[in-house]
């Protein structure tokens, strides 16, 4: 029997059945579309997430309070604490020589009032290196001044998206805002680095660490150590990372009298970030995926429940196909490409919806994060084949049951 | 052409063993008419089945065109039925949903044969069907449907036609249509063929009737013509 005969045939079943054989298809267009359309989440979560770090700069290290464990960053510990002190010994030429600049910052939240405007925004306590260190453009005005952090002036620089807000389309250069009821005077707009909603780099205000030591936060470190939220470090050339990276742990155990292995701060540079955040995403995807796995193997389940009831019902079928000269493995082929062409029409359906979902969500606001999804042409070959191995695998069954038919029997099946 | 030696056959219904056929002989020559009768239970369409192709013999010899078909494998007994021997059956068992000329192709598929629907044009046209090769089974009258399965039977030139109880669901007028299209097969064509039937009646169309009591050959007699 020719191959070309045998797919007719099976083609032939499955039209003469259209509602059976859709509703059978359906459990694989589900799958199918459930893992594409799930997976492009997942794709698109760890693509943004690279994206984002990926911003940071290659030559920057972050030095955070608190003990990294294995699994990424634990912060906050108790009396792990990074101070200017630190901040300023990091600049050292003979025990850090591949430091380029070292800028320490500290955060707090606050409300900024201007007339009858309100909004809540991180304030930023920064060093003029800042600018640099973490790639940051001036659209309007300057950025700070040494002399800005000496005399702990009461000066802002506006974030592009708290600018929109507090002053519309005017500029807010030489303007006024308040924090705490202090007057801050606006010397400077960053251009916008583009992401929204929550955790949104535009939606900040900086203005001079010191200021915001002395004038805003309460938080002093004992024996009039100023404390800070984290040292932001460059390197030279990105591929001295590692060698800074260890000068930095050096100076820092010293500093702190800690061992090795006991450091109560973190030293992280973008890769190792992004390597956290990737596994972390990954394990997203992968379980985004076996989610909609289990509805493919459901699908598959279905396939093999109504190719059982359909080789039951052409019992006689069979026997007259045997009786004028059908080998077993005609028959056994006939079953197989018909749940094998199930599944892979179920798959080509469920590839589109899956696409379609994927497009559908793409862009989609959740809580201030724009998903973004893609489907990468190894999610889509995954998808298609699992649903055309499972259709297979579940078909087998049924078609060697048909294929194993006493003739006789068969003939007399009524 | 076709030689049986002391065949018998068992078969197992749980624990109990039934005896079908218990050593029957048997020879039919090439272009022979030969009628099988018998009582249900006496073992006749066990003998056309293993006749057929369709089963094989607990023990015995089964000689077809000499050569020696009872132990072959399942797909060899399949290419068997395939080209040299065609079935007409009672209840015409044709694929529903099936035009009469794909039914009437359907033996070639399976052999992989050329020229499909032409031979099964020349096929229903023997029978007298041509004009309704397109219609479905359940567009046609019982005889139609068992000149379709005949044509499907002759279509790749059997060298026997195994016909069970090929009259059993139509009328007597029809029945003798049915027996005509077989004795000119038989005398035309020279095809061997062999009629299961209870029916004294129908098993007279043949030259030989042999009958068959409890498994076994209970007597033969050759009708004069």
């Amino acid at each position: 029997m020719k191959i070309f005969d045998s797919i007719f045939l099976a083609l032939h079943g499955i039209i003469a059945n259209k509602l059976r054989s859709s509703l059978t298809m359906l459990g694989i267009v589900i799958g199918v579309a459930a893992v594409i359309a799930l997976m492009s989440i997942g794709q698109g979560a760890q693509t943004f997430i690279t994206q984002q770090i990926q911003g940071i700069g290659t030559n920057l290290i972050m030095v955070f309070p608190g003990q990294a464990s294995n699994q990424g960053v634990r912060s906050g510990a108790g009396s792990a604490s990074l101070t200017m002190e630190d901040a300023a010994a990091l600049n050292d030429p003979i025990f850090a020589p591949d430091v380029a600049m070292v800028a320490p910052s500290s955060q707090s939240q606050e409300s900024i009032v201007v007339g009858s405007v309100n909004t809540r925004s991180p304030i930023l306590g920064v060093t003029p290196d800042y600018q640099f260190v973490r790639n940051w453009n001036v659209s309007s005005g300057e950025f700070f001044l040494p002399s800005h952090v000496d005399a702990r002036s009461l000066v802002a620089v506006l974030g592009s998206s708290v600018a929109e807000t507090l002053f519309g389309g005017t500029d807010p250069v030489d303007q006024f805002i308040s924090i705490r009821r202090i007057k801050f005077r606006v010397i400077g707009v960053l251009g916008a680095k583009g992401g929204s909603g929550r955790g949104n780099s535009d939606d900040v205000v900086m203005i001079p660490l010191t200021t915001l030591q002395t004038r805003l936060s309460r938080n002093f470190g004992s024996g009039g150590a100023t404390r800070v939220s984290d040292i932001n470090v460059t390197v030279l050339t990105p591929d001295k990372i590692e060698d800074a990276k260890m000068q930095i742990s050096e100076i820092l155990r010293e500093r702190h009298r800690v061992a090795p292995g006991e450091e109560d701060f973190t030293v992280l540079s973008q890769e190792d970030m992004l390597a956290t955040l990737s596994s972390v995403t990954m394990v997203m995807t992968i379980f985004l995926g076996a989610i909609a796995g289990i509805s493919l193997l459901v699908g598959g389940i279905g396939i093999m429940n109504i190719m059982l009831v359909t080789v039951t019902e052409r019992t006689r079928e069979i026997g007259i196909r045997k009786s004028v000269g059908a080998k077993s493995r005609d028959i056994m082929f006939q079953f197989l490409v018909e749940s094998a062409a199930l599944s892979f029409t179920g798959a080509i359906i469920g590839y589109l919806l899956g696409l379609l979902a994927s497009n559908l969500i793409n862009g989609a606001n959740l809580n201030g994060v724009v998903l973004r999804t893609t489907v990468t042409p190894f999610i889509s070959f995954l998808a298609f084949g699992v649903a055309v191995a499972i259709g297979l695998f579940f078909g087998i069954y049924p078609a060697r049951r048909a294929a194993k038919m006493d003739p006789i029997e068969a003939l007399r099946y009524e | 052409m076709i030689e049986l030696e002391n065949i018998t056959k068992t078969y197992k219904m749980g624990k109990i063993e039934v005896q079908a056929l218990r050593g029957v002989s048997l020879t039919v020559q090439s272009g022979e008419m030969v009628a099988i009768m018998g009582p249900s239970g006496s073992g006749k369409s066990t003998m056309m089945n293993i006749i057929g192709c369709l089963d094989k013999p607990t023990s015995g010899i089964y000689l077809l065109e000499g050569v020696e078909v009872s132990h072959l494998s399942d797909d060899k007994l399949a290419a068997v039925r395939s080209k040299r021997i065609g079935f007409v059956f009672q209840t015409f068992n044709l694929l529903p949903r099936t035009s009469a000329i794909t039914n009437v192709e359907l033996p070639m598929v399976y052999s992989g044969t050329k020229n499909r629907r032409q031979k099964a044009s020349d096929a229903l046209e023997r029978v007298g069907l041509l004009n309704r090769a397109k219609h479905k089974p359940s567009e046609l009258s019982g005889g139609e449907q068992q000149r379709v399965a005949i044509a499907r039977a002759l279509v790749q030139h059997p060298a026997i036609i195994l016909a069970d109880e090929p009259t059993g669901n139509l009328d007597s007028k029809t029945s003798l249509e049915i027996m005509k299209i077989f004795h000119e097969l038989n005398q035309k064509d020279g095809i061997t063929i062999i009629l299961v039937t209870h029916e004294r009646e129908i098993g007279e169309h043949a030259r030989r009737i042999i009958s068959f009591r409890d498994g076994e050959i209970s007597n033969e007699e050759i009708l004069a013509k």
